[in-house]
C-alpha cells in the first residue's frame, strides 16, 4: 500500500499503526538477515509511536498526514537515545543526546520510524560495500549492490519493509540507489531540508531527502520534512512548499533539455530509456530539445577535491574524546591517531587523505581553490540552460546495479557511478531520480530530472508524467 | 607518472592523525595518485577572474536574540561519551605535561 493510502486509511480508522507497523516487522524479519538493510531496528520505539497515533485516532485527533507510515531512516540521522553508527566502527555503541529536525517532523506528522538503514560509511561510497557492517544486497537481485550510498534506505522501501524512507545526497547517494533499486528519490534543493541531526560529510553540498515507490509519496514526505529550521542557519527561510497539490500539473509547454553530458557514457539500455523518456515528456505536450553543457564535464574532478576537502574538516571531530569509541593510548596524540586509525575504514581515509592535501599549503589554490572556481563555472551554466527551458533531462547512473566487488578495487571506477548526479550538488539544485524501463537482466533504470533552486513542484509534476507512462 | 610521492601521502596521514603501514602506504599512494591525475583536468583551465563558489548561497550572518533555549542534557552527553570525570570530557596525560 503506499503511503498516502495507508495513511488515509489509518486516519479513517480502517487500519492501525500497529497492524501497519506488524506488516513492516514481517517484512524486515523476512528478508533482513539476507540483505542486511537495518543496522538497527527500534521495535519497542516503534511499537510505542504506533499506539500514540492509533490512541489518537480513536479519541478523535488527527496524528497528521503521515499517521502510521513506517519509515526507514538512513543511520546517519542521529535519533536520541536509538543507536547511530554512519556505519563507522568510530560510532559503534553510540546514542545521540538529540534527535534530528527531519525525524522530529516525521514523527509529529504521524509517521513511525522503524529502525536505521545501512550505508557506505559516513556516506562515502555509491554501493554500500563501505559499511563497517558489511554491504547491503539489492532486493532485486541479491547478487548486486543497491547503489549508495543511501543504499539501505532504497532497498528498506524497495523490499517492502517500509513505503517511506529518508536519505542523505553529497554527491547522488539518494538518486543512485533509487535508481538501481526502481524507486523514486528526491535531492532536494540546498537549504530546503534541514541538517541538524545528519551527520555531517560535505555540509555545502549535503542534502537529506526522501525514497519512496511513487512520485506522490516521495512529494508528501519531502513536504512534511521541507520548511525552515532555526537550527539550521543554512536552512531556507521560508516554509515547506506545496508539492502534493501540484503533482498533476503536468508537462504542456514545459520546455525540456536533453543534456547530452547526462547520458555521455552510459550504457547503451540506460540511454535508450533516457532518449523514451524523453519522447514520453513530448507526448505529454513537453517541447524537447537537445543540449550541451560542456562544464558537466568538470563535475567529477571538482567534486572529489571539494567534498574531500569539507570531509577531512568535518571529520576531524571524531578523536574519541566526545563520542564514540576510543583506542586507549597512554597520551592524548596517540590516543587520537588510534582512535581514527582504527576506527576509520579505507574509504574514509582516503577521502580525509585527500582532502586534507588539497587544502594543504601549497596545493590549496591548484586544487581546492581551482575547484571553487569551477563551481562557479558550473553554476553559471546552469543558469544559462534554464534561460532556455524548464526542466533538464538525463540519467541517474551509468548502468544498472552492478554486481558486488566489480568496483572496489579501483575507487575511481566507483567514483564514475556518481557523474551525472554530482552537477546538482555542487549547484545546490534540485533533482529526482524516477524508474523509467528496465535493462541488462531485467533491472531498473533511473531516469533523471534536474531543476534549479526551489523548482521541486515543476520536477516532481514531470516525474510524474514519467510514472504514469512508464 | 604519479602526482603523489609516498613522503607527500605519509605526511598528509600524519596531518590527518592516520597512522598507515607500508602496504596502505602503497596501495593509497596510487589510489590517490589516480584521483589526482584525474583532477587535472581542471588545472588545465584558464580560471583567472572567476571569483570561488564554497557555498551554493551566498552566507550571511544568522543571529538570533540572545535568550536562553532548550539546550542537551550536559549528563546524557557525558554518558555517550568514553570518558568523563566532574561534568566534564576526561582524556589521557597530554605530552609534555607535568603530572
Amino acid at each position: 500500500m503506499s503511503a498516502i493510502d495507508l495513511a488515509a486509511s489509518v486516519r479513517r480508522g480502517e487500519v492501525t499503526a500497529t497492524d501497519a507497523l506488524a506488516t513492516a516487522l514481517r517484512a524486515i524479519d523476512a528478508r533482513n538477515d539476507e540483505l542486511n538493510v537495518f543496522l538497527h531496528v527500534d521495535r519497542d520505539g516503534a511499537e510505542a509511536r504506533a499506539r500514540a497515533v492509533d490512541d489518537a485516532v480513536a479519541s478523535g485527533r488527527d496524528p497528521g498526514p503521515l499517521a502510521g507510515v513506517p519509515v526507514a531512516l538512513k543511520d546517519n540521522l542521529c535519533t536520541r537515545g536509538v543507536p547511530t553508527t554512519a556505519s563507522s566502527r568510530i560510532l559503534e555503541g553510540w546514542r545521540p543526546p538529540y534527535t534530528a529536525t527531519v525525524v522530529e517532523r516525521l514523527v509529529a506528522a504521524g509517521a513511525v520510524p522503524v529502525g536505521k538503514t545501512n550505508l557506505d560509511e559516513f556516506a562515502m561510497g555509491s554501493s554500500t560495500e563501505t559499511s563497517a557492517f558489511g554491504p547491503t544486497r539489492n532486493p532485486l537481485d541479491p547478487e548486486r549492490v543497491p547503489g549508495g550510498s543511501s543504499g539501505g534506505s532504497a532497498a528498506a522501501v524497495a523490499a517492502g519493509m517500509a513505503p517511506l524512507a529518508l536519505g542523505s545526497d553529497t554527491g547522488g547517494s539518494i538518486r543512485q540507489p533509487a535508481a538501481l533499486c526502481g524507486i523514486v528519490g528526491v535531492k532536494p534543493t540546498y537549504g530546503l531540508v534541514s541538517r541538524y541531526g545528519l551527520i555531517a560529510f560535505a555540509s555545502s553540498l549535503d542534502q537529506i531527502g526522501p525514497f519512496a515507490t511513487s512520485v506522490a509519496d516521495a512529494a508528501l514526505c519531502l513536504e512534511v520534512i521541507a520548511g525552515h529550521d532555526p537550527r539550521d542557519t543554512t536552512s531556507l527561510p521560508e516554509p515547506a512548499p506545496a508539492l502534493v497539490d501540484h503533482l498533476d500539473d503536468g508537462v504542456a509547454g514545459r520546455r525540456v533539455g536533453l543534456v547530452s553530458e547526462l547520458v555521455e557514457g552510459a550504457d547503451a539500455d540506460v540511454v535508450a530509456q533516457v532518449e523514451r523518456a524523453a519522447a514520453a515528456l513530448e507526448a505529454a505536450g513537453a517541447q524537447v530539445v537537445r543540449l550541451s553543457i560542456p562544464e558537466l564535464r568538470l563535475g567529477l574532478s571538482a567534486y572529489y577535491l571539494i567534498a574531500p576537502a569539507e570531509a577531512s574538516s568535518n571529520l576531524a571531530r571524531y578523536d574519541g574524546v566526545r563520542y564514540g569509541r576510543r583506542v586507549a593510548a597512554d597520551e592524548l596524540g596517540a590516543m587520537n591517531e588510534a582512535t581514527r586509525t582504527l576506527g576509520f575504514g579505507d574509504e574514509v581515509k582516503r577521502r580525509i587523505m585527500l582532502g586534507t592535501y588539497a587544502l594543504s599549503a601549497g596545493y590549496y589554490d591548484a586544487y581546492y581553490g581551482q575547484a571553487l572556481k569551477v563551481r562557479t563555472r558550473m553554476i553559471e551554466a546552469f543558469r544559462r540552460a534554464y534561460e532556455q527551458v524548464d526542466v533538464l533531462l538525463g540519467a541517474t547512473a551509468p548502468s544498472v546495479a552492478f554486481r558486488f566487488g566489480e568496483k572496489t578495487a579501483n575507487p575511481l571506477a566507483m567514483y564514475l557511478s556518481d557523474v551525472f548526479t554530482i552537477p546538482t550538488n555542487l549547484a545546490g539544485e534540485a533533482a529526482v531520480s524516477v524508474p523509467f524501463g528496465t535493462g541488462e537482466a531485467g533491472l531498473p533504470i533511473g531516469v533523471q530530472l534536474l531543476g534549479p533552486g526551489r523548482s521541486e513542484a515543476r520536477l516532481l509534476a514531470a516525474a510524474r508524467v514519467l510514472e504514469v507512462a512508464s | 607518472m604519479s602526482r603523489l610521492s609516498r613522503d607527500e601521502v605519509a605526511h598528509v596521514a600524519h596531518l590527518a592523525r592516520l597512522r598507515l603501514s607500508d602496504e596502505e602506504l602503497t596501495t593509497f599512494t596510487e589510489q590517490l595518485g589516480q584521483v589526482l591525475e584525474h583532477a587535472a583536468d581542471l588545472q588545465s583551465l584558464d580560471l583567472t577572474g572567476v571569483p570561488p563558489t564554497a557555498h551554493p548561497f551566498e552566507l550571511r550572518n544568522v543571529v538570533r536574540p540572545d535568550v536562553v533555549g532548550e539546550s542537551l542534557d550536559p549528563a546524557e552527553v557525558l554518558d555517550a561519551a568514553p570518558d568523563a570525570e566532574d561534568g566534564r570530557f576526561a582524556v589521557p596525560r597530554i605530552l609534555g605535561e607535568d603530572l
